[in-house]
């Protein structure tokens, strides 16, 4: 794809038109510099800084663009790269009587996402004391590759967190019950059926819940640097210097399997009825077909799990951070816990007809903005907020919801920096070692279960997170609220 | 018999090379336990059967690559070492075999990251000059 194929409409946003079989245009709301190693043509050097690595994100967005029952666009967020199937930071949206689901629009780490714990905690309080915070915090939590959680579960109690999400963990004492009211959904899908999981993914999900696992999931200690829009802030209980957690983690084993599971089940419903394959990972079925529904039970029943294993995750913090400081549990609250790889019934305007959709997000956060009944109480005159993870060296965003964004992306929000380097390209640049040194320096204190692992997410192997945040928000799409940077950090 | 490590920007891709099907099938499997271990450091002192089955061989890998990951997760299994069959069955394709490895242990392990699972992304399964080779990208 090459620059003359897109239209631009403003500074952050392009059309790709309706070419060949795609139903519907494709929209990008990306800066020309996000745009550059999206398409191929006069810059093809190899590297970083390059043109067209990530050309076949565009194919991708096209793809999408030509599954049945899509409305308006098939929509590209400033985050955008390659995935599978879907790109990642891919948004699309389906009539529930004439479109889709797709598995490439969910991908493997179903519900992945982000938990933000606000504490009562000022920056100093834990600079003081960061090694002791972080050495607590890294025994706590378990994380890393062949980790196993603090609970065990039989394969009745499996059943039981697919169907209640983070409920499950709150009657399992991992938890205070304000909890719920900030999370997504409550943290539960009501459509979850345990029937349509395979007895293999339950099996993953043993010893996995409450676990972080590796790769590019953290949980970091941070404190709030700048605040960009006060009424915001306070609406979400925000300060500067103030100590917040993030947590970002996914379905586990559990989500990955049934990932894994319906690629093969959906491509056989791809060809029973009649949907063409334009990419493996992009199989289909109608969302009234009997395997549309078990497949929509199924990712409801992965997005609990993950729901579930975020609630545990964020006890296991308060456990480790409250005694210290002398803290009661209730005392470290929620902020939100929203996630990026899910796909759900919502309610719309499209042409000025509010009408339900079924809205795929991957590698996009839900970003509703003010008025809509789903948010908190507390949120909802500004919109509930979203969490842009940077890398363990930079600043994350704390953004939100706003009335243009619902209109043009069907609310939806940035998720994240997104790599620019591959694992290997880092691992060879820098040494895990090494690099933990160089950020102590810098004031964050890494514990990593890995030093390969940490080597891979370098932050020198991703893009910056300012730019996608400038799209995102010079596009209208969500608003910035504020700035954090990382105190501690600890990966799998 | 070798593997090599694709460069790929957000996640990891991992080709094996042999010189018959199953040779290339099995150095893709070492390839991708190679990112979650030092493989020298990982003992074939246990043997667990695999088995996979698919309608043709781009899938056959991705299952059996998937087998594996399964397998890992709920035996807290490490893999070094695999031998595997492929045959035809029913106009698609049948692997069966056994992995051989030890659990994992985090203090006597050094890990990498861990792979959620294999993709068709970029997948191929054929025969080259340099024999057999059996590829994919990897969801990290």
């Amino acid at each position: 794809m090459k620059l003359e194929d897109l239209r631009r409409l403003g500074e952050y946003e392009w059309e790709l038109p309706r070419v060949g079989e795609m139903r519907v245009p494709g929209r990008l709301y990306v800066s020309e510099e996000l745009l550059r190693p999206l398409i191929s043509g006069e810059v093809e050097a190899e590297g970083e800084g390059g043109g067209g690595q990530e050309w076949n994100a565009l194919l991708q967005v096209q793809n999408v663009a030509a599954l049945p029952g899509i409305v308006r666009a098939s929509i590209a967020m400033p985050d955008v790269h390659p995935g599978y199937g879907f790109p990642i930071g891919g948004v699309g949206a389906f009539d529930p009587d004439d479109g889709v689901v797709a598995m490439g629009g969910v991908g493997f780490d179903i519900n992945c996402g982000v938990r933000v714990l606000l504490t009562p905690l000022q920056r100093q309080e834990v600079e003081a004391r960061k090694e002791e915070v972080a050495d607590r915090l890294f025994a706590h939590v378990p994380a890393g590759l062949g980790s196993e959680g603090h609970i065990r579960l039989s394969i009745d109690e499996v059943d039981q967190v697919l169907k209640k999400g983070a409920r499950f963990a709150l009657e399992r004492g991992y938890g205070i019950p304000e909890d719920l009211e900030y999370i997504e959904e409550g943290g539960r899908m009501e459509g979850a059926d345990p029937a349509a999981v395979s007895q293999r993914a339950k099996e993953r999900e043993f010893k996995q819940i409450g676990t972080l696992g590796s790769g590019n999931h953290y949980l970091e200690v941070q404190y709030v640097e700048e605040i960009y829009d006060p009424e915001a802030a306070r609406a979400y209980g925000l300060e500067k210097d103030q100590i917040l957690v993030a947590i970002h983690c996914g379905s586990r084993g559990l989500g990955h399997q049934i990932g894994q599971d319906y690629l093969q089940e959906l491509e056989r419903a791809s060809k029973k009825y009649g949907i063409p394959i334009r990419e493996r990972e992009l199989v289909c079925a109608p969302i009234r077909s009997p395997e549309g529904q078990k497949y929509l039970a199924a990712v409801d029943a992965g997005i609990n799990c993950a729901f579930a294993n975020r609630q545990v995750i964020a006890h296991l913090v308060r456990e480790a951070l409250a005694p210290l400081f002398g803290l009661s549990l209730e005392k470290i609250r929620t902020l939100y816990d929203v996630g990026h790889n899910n796909v759900k019934f919502e309610r719309h305007r499209v042409n000025g007809a509010e009408r339900t959709l079924l809205v795929h997000r991957k590698g996009s956060t839900r970003a509703f903005g003010p008025g809509r009944p789903e948010n908190p109480p507390p949120y909802r005159r500004v919109g509930h907020p979203i969490f842009v993870g940077g890398t363990m060296g930079t600043a994350s965003y704390i953004l939100r919801g706003t009335e243009v964004g619902m209109e043009k992306v069907f609310g939806s929000g940035v998720h994240g920096a997104g790599r620019a380097m591959s694992r290997a390209k880092a691992k060879r640049r820098w040494r895990g070692a090494e690099l933990l040194r160089e950020l102590g320096a810098q004031g964050i204190l890494v514990r990593a279960h890995s030093f390969a692992g940490a080597a891979e997410e370098a932050p020198g192997a991703y893009k910056n997170v300012e730019l996608v945040v400038e799209a995102a928000v010079g596009a209208g799409l969500n608003a910035n609220v504020a700035r954090v940077r990382p105190l501690i950090c600890i990966k799998g | 018999m070798a593997y090599e490590i694709l460069e790929h920007t957000a996640d990891a891709g991992v080709r094996g090379i042999g010189e018959t099907l199953e040779e290339a099938f099995a150095e893709a499997a070492r390839g991708m336990f190679s990112l979650m271990a030092d493989l020298a450091q990982v003992r074939p002192v246990r043997e667990l059967p695999v088995g996979a089955m698919a309608d043709d061989l781009s899938g056959l890998l991705v299952a059996f690559l998937g087998e594996l990951l399964f397998l890992r997760d709920k035996e807290g299994m490490l893999f070094s070492q695999f031998a595997v069959e492929i045959e035809r069955e029913n106009g698609g394709w049948k692997l069966g075999g056994k992995a051989l490895g030890e659990p994992l242990d985090p203090r006597r392990h050094r890990l990498g990251v861990e792979v959620k699972a294999a993709t068709y992304a970029g997948v191929r399964v054929e025969k080259t000059e340099r024999g057999y080779i059996a590829q994919c990208i990897l969801d990290v």
